[in-house]
């Protein structure tokens, strides 16, 4: 899965660790820009407007 | 049909859990990774895979959580570096008894034994501080203004000088962070809870520099936990991606509820989830001992429940709060 398995210990190790750490940005980039987009209204509905 | 090597549901059930987490994370500050180490004991996870992949998950949170702070980031750059010696240090001890054990075949047990210790210890904590936190108010504006620290008596050279805190010993400082760390390294948790009180009362650190400082540390500790975790293949990316999509959708739903709802009218609930979280894992261990497999299930549905039940609080009650704030502004513009 996600093609490491053929590295070397430390090396998949740094892999995964770079995995999760890329992960973690895109989340924070992506669910940003969705909050921003969609905040306001999803507030709104919840609101009862 | 299988996505990220598992199957659908079971990726549904991660994405959701971690959604779950993630509002808890958000409101309440703490307890990021308190539940899903055991959820993966419970679910039948090898204890390495369940240690490890909690610590990537922390790593992760924290991450998030240093990108959100890092605008407000009061940091302590010196505590943080020498915390980081010392955590490191105590997460390679933790992993070492972790693998040590799990060669014994011991490793299942013990563990799960001192989950239910910690679960039960910092849940039972938790309850009582919310029970008596509306009387504290006076006193905590008082803690907020000037602490001496409650370390700050042990004059064991050499003395380190903090942000905005008396001079502590660097002994005491690397023996707490190696407290952390062989916590994190042990059980996969990030340590916050430990490491904040431990700077606020125990070094005297202002609450602003502590939180930077605290986050900034979880992020290094977790990131060198999951490397030396993933080394001895104990980080499993098919547990680790799911979960961090949902918490990081919780965290904000969590985070965004702090200002609609008090924390301290919940509170009590959050502490009463940790001592679940303590019943389940005994659950599922005494299951596990007779051979009784529905204890398992029974003990899933404790920690997937109570964390439904205290983050379905936290939602309907910012929702309920959303609505009466809206008729409230109807009223006054009519």
């Amino acid at each position: 899965m996600f093609g490491i398995e053929a590295l070397s210990g430390s090396m998949q190790a740094v892999v995964l660790v770079g995995l999760v750490l890329s992960e973690a940005i895109a989340l924070y980039v992506g669910y940003g820009g969705l909050v921003r987009l969609v905040g306001p209204t999803v507030v709104n509905a919840l609101g009862g407007e | 049909m299988e996505v990220l090597g598992i199957g659908l549901a079971l990726l549904v059930l991660f994405v959701g859990f971690g959604v779950l987490i993630g509002i808890l994370f958000g409101f309440f500050g703490m307890g990021g990774s308190f539940l899903v180490t055991p959820a993966l004991i419970v679910m039948g996870y090898p204890t390495r895979v369940a240690v490890g992949s909690g610590l990537a998950f922390v790593f992760g949170t924290s991450v998030i959580g240093a990108l959100r702070h890092r605008s407000l980031g009061q940091v302590d750059y010196k505590l943080a570096a020498l915390m980081t010696v010392s955590v490191t240090a105590g997460i390679e001890a933790g992993k070492t008894v972790v693998l040590t054990l799990e060669s014994m075949g011991l490793a299942d047990t013990v563990i799960s034994v001192a989950y239910v210790g910690l679960l039960g210890l910092v849940g039972a904590f938790v309850v009582y501080d919310s029970r008596g936190s509306s009387d504290d108010e006076d006193a905590d504006a008082a803690d907020d203004e000037e602490s001496p620290g409650l370390f700050s008596g042990i004059r064991l050279p050499p003395m380190v000088s903090l942000m905005g805190a008396p001079s502590v010993s660097l002994w005491v400082i690397l023996t707490v962070g190696l407290v952390v760390g062989v916590l994190a390294g042990f059980l996969g948790v990030g340590g916050g809870f430990l490491l904040m009180p431990a700077m606020m009362y125990g070094f005297g650190v202002p609450a602003a520099v502590a939180v930077g400082t605290d986050i900034l540390q979880i992020t290094i500790s977790g990131g060198v936990g999951s490397f030396l975790y993933a080394q001895s293949g104990g980080v499993d990316l098919s547990i680790v991606a799911p979960l961090l999509a949902g918490s990081a959708l919780g965290a904000r739903i969590g985070t965004a509820a702090t200002s609609l709802v008090d924390e301290d009218g919940i509170k009590i609930y959050f502490g009463l989830m940790l001592v679940g979280g303590a019943v389940a894992v005994a659950v599922r261990q005494v299951g596990n001992n007779y051979g009784l497999d529905v204890l398992n299930t029974v003990s899933l549905v404790i920690i997937v429940g109570s964390a439904v039940l205290v983050s379905g609080a936290v939602v309907y009650n910012s929702v309920r709060e959303l609505r009466h704030r809206r008729v409230e502004q109807q009223q006054s513009s009519a």
